[in-house]
């Protein structure tokens, strides 16, 4: 994949590189001149009221949203609309949704190594082993032969991670993996990540969990109108945020 | 003691309901169930003597009074005679094989039977080896089929032109062609409509609502006089061959719809999840949205499947021999013509056409309700 790759990377090291970003939805500019620099096994949390671009900001970053102007890269790979490099950039970047989007007539084994058969064409039995290594890891390793809809929704969020871990990321995003659960499912969900984060994965979570941004992140960016507002430690953000509307941001999320 | 009482405590003592129907015995259920209450006793009555009416004629005609054994149908033209089955029993060689000639017909026998077992293991879920089942049915079966029918000289089974096919294998063969045919077809179609690349979308678009917008008999005469004008003089389509195209290009469009209702309501987010994870568009397609769709729309398919059986019997408007064809033609056989010979005839294409539609519907309401039971929606 060298080919997809190249050298003229601003900063080395960085694990994504997002320069001027600009999207619009029809008329309506979602995102506005966007710059953000990710080093490789930073924890990034991205929040911001609704509707002010966080989700859609890291959906760019995987391609699932395409963009008007500016620049991505992903692991040194520019982002376009080139086929071979949106794989190559989806090969390096695993996603947890809200809604867990779990393959509902498969099996959670086989949720697990779908990916992993028919993109990384691992025999059958390799990618069994490899999802049942993560299922353990998540705690859930004597689920594998049910469905999805036999478990709960912090179990199925916490299949959603195995299987993206499956395809052995370099980056995983997050996009408000603990807002469709149950309060009592969403420690064991947010556990995960944590022990995730240990391990030293790259990760950008969009999420209203600031005990997790406290405990977690490196960084704490505030999104607000499409546009990025402040990035800071995230002692600093909580104790101090430096924008006016950080401020009236936290004070609503805090009561 | 009574002004004491908290207000969520009923004043009064509930009676204990009346045990569920299944618990009181078959003729309190009975009662309960048909006479519950006036108009339901009366819609009862009113259903009572409909059947009264009917029922003692249908059953005099087609049994008390019916003709079961007769040498021509000198018997069957008596007076106060009933449905003429001594007809259908002497007919049925023609009904199954039309004109197929007479020292040949085992074959059709031997397509029907590797027929009768290949779908038996297909529909039955829980056969082994599915798989090979599916590769013997849509690929083998059709080349084995066709050498055995239309002739293999060097094989030592003798030509028999399609002129002299007919009857129940004709039709049967009209049908499941255009079932096999029409569902890949339509997948097909459904998802060019949905392409995002502009010419496979209106060439899609322009194929079905053209094709829906016609009727069927439109379909089969221009595939009869049109097609022989597309290929060179020589290598016209046989035909039999040419209805065949019509009617499955006819059920493709129709099932196009039914797949893209399918297709339309699955979440994005499953397509989402499929591509995050590095499928590309086609293995995303065959492994993660098609299952679902499909699934989504069985009774669909099926409606479309049950539809198209019926419309084979408009193939005889071209001149095909089917089934209903064969009884229309038999029917006016000087030896049997009688007053009951039509009734009987078409009672006979009813019952048959009725066995297959009710089948499939109730195969495809058994498969919805194991796949359901399976996956506990």
């Amino acid at each position: 994949m060298q080919d997809v790759r190249d050298s003229t990377s601003a900063s080395a090291g960085a694990s994504v590189e997002i320069v001027r970003l600009n999207k619009w939805f029809g008329q309506f500019h979602v995102l506005r001149d966007v710059d953000l620099t990710v080093a490789e096994g930073e924890k990034i949390v991205i929040c911001g009221p609704s509707g002010s671009g966080k989700s859609t900001l890291i959906r760019c970053i995987n391609r699932l949203e395409s963009f008007e102007s500016g620049e991505i890269r992903v692991g040194g790979i520019l982002l376009s609309d080139d086929v071979r490099r949106v794989e190559a950039v989806r090969r390096e970047v695993g996603m947890v949704f809200q809604q867990f989007n779990l393959f509902p007539h498969l099996t959670i084994l086989e949720n697990c190594t779908l990916a992993p058969i028919w993109v990384r064409k691992l025999p059958k039995r390799a990618a069994e082993e490899i999802a049942m290594h993560y299922l353990a890891r998540v705690k859930i390793p004597d689920q594998a032969q049910k469905y999805p809809a036999q478990l709960s929704g912090g179990q199925q969020q916490r299949v959603a991670i195995a299987r993206a871990l499956c395809m052995n990321p370099k980056i995983m995003l997050f996009d408000e993996p603990t807002s469709a659960l149950d309060p009592e499912m969403v420690k064991e969900v947010l556990d995960t990540m944590m022990a995730l984060a240990g391990d030293g994965m790259t990760m950008l979570c969009v999420t209203h969990e600031m005990g997790f941004a406290r405990q977690v992140a490196d960084r704490v960016v505030f999104m607000d109108g499409g546009e990025i507002l402040e990035i800071s430690r995230p002692e600093a953000f909580f104790s101090a945020p430096g924008h006016e509307r950080a401020k009236l941001f936290l004070a609503q999320i805090l009561d | 003691m009574a002004e004491a009482m908290p207000l969520y405590v009923a004043p009064a003592r509930i009676e204990a309901r009346a045990p569920p129907l299944s618990a009181q015995g078959f003729w309190a259920g009975l009662r309960q169930r048909f006479f519950s209450t006036w108009r339901s006793a009366a819609m009862t009555v009113l259903c009572l003597v409909f059947l009264a009416w009917i029922l003692p004629d249908l059953v005099r005609f087609l049994f008390i009074d019916a003709v079961w054994n007769a040498p021509d149908g000198a018997l069957c033209r008596a007076p106060g005679a009933g449905a003429c089955w001594a007809f259908i029993g002497r007919k049925l060689p023609y009904f199954i094989y039309g004109s197929y000639p007479l020292d040949q017909r085992w074959r059709v026998d031997v397509t029907l039977a590797i027929g009768a077992v290949l779908i038996v293991w297909l529909l039955w879920l829980a056969a082994p080896r599915r798989k090979l089942a599916a590769f013997a049915f849509f690929v083998v079966y059709p080349i084995v089929s066709f050498f055995l029918l239309y002739g293999a000289p060097r094989l030592g089974l003798e030509h028999v032109p399609t002129d002299a096919w007919g009857g129940i294998f004709v039709s049967l063969l009209v049908a499941i062609t255009g079932i096999v045919f029409s569902l890949p077809a339509g997948i097909l179609l459904a998802l060019g409509r949905r392409s995002h690349l502009p010419a496979l979308r209106i060439c899609s678009v322009a194929f079905i609502e053209i094709v829906r917008g016609v009727p069927m008999i439109t379909v089969l005469f221009m595939a009869n006089t049109m097609l022989p004008l597309f290929v060179p003089e020589g290598f016209a389509p046989d035909r039999l061959l040419r209805p065949l195209i019509g009617v499955a290009l006819f059920a493709s469009a129709y099932m196009a719809e039914v797949v893209r209702g399918g297709l339309q309501a699955m979440p994005k987010g499953q397509y989402e999840a499929a591509q995050a994870l590095g499928l590309r568009r086609w293995p995303m397609l065959r492994l993660v949205i098609l299952p679902q769709a499909l699934r989504t729309v069985i009774p669909g398919i099926v409606n479309t499947f049950i539809g198209l059986f019926k419309d084979t019997t408009l193939v005889a408007i071209v001149g095909i021999f089917d089934f209903l064809r064969t009884v229309d033609t038999a029917r006016l056989d000087p030896e049997w013509a009688g007053p009951t010979i039509s009734t009987t005839g078409y009672v006979f294409a009813a019952l048959f056409y009725f066995a297959f539609c009710f089948a499939m519907s109730r195969y495809s309401l058994f498969v919805e309700w194991r796949l359901s039971r399976g996956h506990r929606h």
